[in-house]
């Protein structure tokens, strides 16, 4: 099964971090992704630039709105991902543990979710949906 | 001297648009474009009053401007080459192109502008951080000018400009004018923010008097720069048109004691004629390009009261028409208001009435002081007086402007007689 393992942190904290605060989670970031890859488990992991980067679209009454900022304005915020493939969800919560998440002595979280395999598409289903519209 | 600083800052007011629009283009940063451009205004206080005032200052601005971003990518590569490369993984800055620029003694190189306000009024970024940029860039106001216009503290204006011009940096925002398909839901952006920015400085008749009349001004100048750049859009024709008629009657709205003097009762003597004229011909010109939109049917409601010589002479039914559309194509409650109003004015009082009353019972009007005061200046048409006065004091309860609070106790003083 695969899972995303998503990294909340707080920004703000982020900011404050010291150097070599940095550095341990630079640090224990290569160790999770270097163990993976060993087991052959891992799937792809990225960091996020902040989210004074992010941009929210959104299709409402047939026209794309576009807006500043994330969807939720909330205290954590999204900071990066993992995808591991792990035999079950204990497995994917021993790795979420092993992920730093937090910077300058406050924690941040990570949240596990499995992924769903995308259903086949069934061609014949659509043709009717578009005949019937 | 004092001559050559008037120079000077003639051209910072008429050109920095221009020049940081190309410099920004350049260097690939709006800060590195900014300081480019200080530095080289710098240059030109220095060394004019002896050398002379350049042929083209503008042109001789661009240029010296531009080496100074050169000169800077050269320091910046320097300085990385010297540093450990692994510590810095910072992005590279753009370098700036030597032929970048091409004839800067003529001015004869594309104007960036376009680019610049898109890129000001992308939608990505929030409506406050579009016009804080719009007019720190295109307008050259400093920020200081800005956080005083919008009311706000001279630190959060500049955190809202730093923020805006990160987020372009960091999610990369392009520097373009948009693809045609995207061109008029971006542009309609660019309209709003400029529109934005007259209204801050018309609505409110309180603040400093002076700095609204420049926020005016200054919206009615990035107006006129959007149409010679997209002169084949109408709407940009009907905002300009807009903008120039709602401000002609600037001088006729407030008395001498800053009290608030409706359309009905102002000196028609003291609307700005000249602005009238230009207005109600670039309504005509928009009109003749055939696509109706917004901007234009709110430029027309306008030309159709700056053409009435008395309030009697008032076209109020072809007004009531041109709402109608309005509300058609851009549906809210407050053109609603103004529709049932003129309807009121050009057919009949109970009708438009009717109508308002309708308005307030499908509700979303109840917090709009502007809701209740019409449906009191009806009632005290047709001589209701109670219920007028009713209405006043609902009214003044909503009103949160000095001015506007003070007209309503008026009226009211005068139904409670």
């Amino acid at each position: 099964m695969r899972y995303m393992l998503l990294i909340y942190t707080r920004e703000d904290e982020q900011a404050r971090a010291s150097r070599q605060a940095m550095d341990q989670v630079r640090e224990d970031h290569w160790a999770v992704m270097e163990e993976t890859r060993a087991k052959g488990i891992f799937q792809g992991a990225e960091p996020l630039a902040p989210t004074t980067t992010a941009t929210t679209v959104r299709r409402q009454n047939g026209k794309t709105v576009v807006t500043d900022g994330p969807f939720a304005e909330t205290k954590e915020q999204l900071a990066g991902y993992y995808i591991l493939e792990c035999k079950d969800q204990d497995e994917a919560i021993a790795w979420a543990a092993r992920i730093p998440t937090g910077c300058g002595g406050v924690e941040g979280c990570v949240e596990v979710r499995a992924l769903r395999d995308l259903p086949a598409r069934d061609h014949s289903e659509v043709r009717e949906r578009q005949y019937s519209a | 001297m004092v001559e050559t600083e008037s120079v000077i800052e003639t051209v910072f007011r008429q050109e920095s648009g221009r020049i940081i629009a190309t410099l920004i283009r350049i260097a690939g940063s709006f800060d590195l474009a900014e300081e480019a451009m200080q530095e080289a205004f710098a240059s030109a206080l220095a060394t004019w009053p002896a050398k002379g005032i350049p042929e083209n200052p503008a042109a001789w601005i661009t240029a010296v401007a531009h080496r100074k971003l050169i000169d800077h990518g050269r320091r910046e590569r320097t300085r990385r080459e010297k540093q450990d490369p692994l510590l810095y993984e910072t992005p590279t800055v753009q370098q700036p192109e030597a032929n970048a620029l091409f004839d800067t003694v003529t001015m004869q190189y594309p104007d960036d502008r376009l680019r610049l306000i898109f890129t000001c009024c992308h939608p990505a970024l929030n409506q406050e951080a579009q016009v804080a940029l719009t007019l720190r860039t295109l307008g050259g106001l400093t920020t200081p000018e800005i956080a005083r216009a919008f009311l706000v503290p001279e630190a959060t204006m500049a955190q809202r400009l730093v923020r805006a011009k990160r987020k372009i940096q960091d999610a990369h925002i392009p520097y373009e004018v948009p693809p045609r398909s995207q061109l008029k839901e971006r542009l309609a952006s660019v309209q709003e923010a400029i529109y934005l920015v007259f209204n801050e400085g018309y609505a409110a008749t309180a603040g400093d008097c002076l700095v609204r009349r420049e926020l005016c001004s200054e919206a009615i100048r990035l107006g006129r720069t959007l149409c010679d750049l997209l002169p084949a859009e109408p709407e940009n024709l009907g905002l300009l048109a807009l903008m120039l008629l709602h401000d002609s009657r600037r001088d006729a709205r407030v008395d001498s004691h800053g009290r608030l003097v409706t359309l009905e009762e102002q000196d028609r003597k003291l609307w700005d004629q000249q602005r009238i004229g230009e207005g109600l011909a670039l309504v005509d010109r928009a009109l003749q390009m055939r696509a109706s939109g917004s901007y234009q049917l709110q430029a027309a409601i306008a030309a159709l009261h700056a053409q009435a010589q008395s309030p009697t002479e008032t076209d109020w039914r072809q007004i009531a028409a041109l709402y109608q559309e309005l509300l058609r194509m851009a549906p809210s409650p407050v053109v609603a208001l103004n529709h049932a109003v003129a309807l009121a004015m050009g057919h009949s009082l109970e009708q438009g009435l009717k109508q308002i009353e309708l308005l307030g019972a499908s509700g979303g009007l109840e917090q709009y002081h502007l809701y209740h005061a019409a449906r009191a200046d009806i009632l005290r048409r047709l001589g209701r007086r109670e219920e007028a006065a009713a209405a006043y004091r609902e009214a003044l309860g909503q009103a949160t402007n000095k001015v506007e609070q003070d007209y309503l106790r008026q009226r009211l003083s005068q139904v409670e007689q």
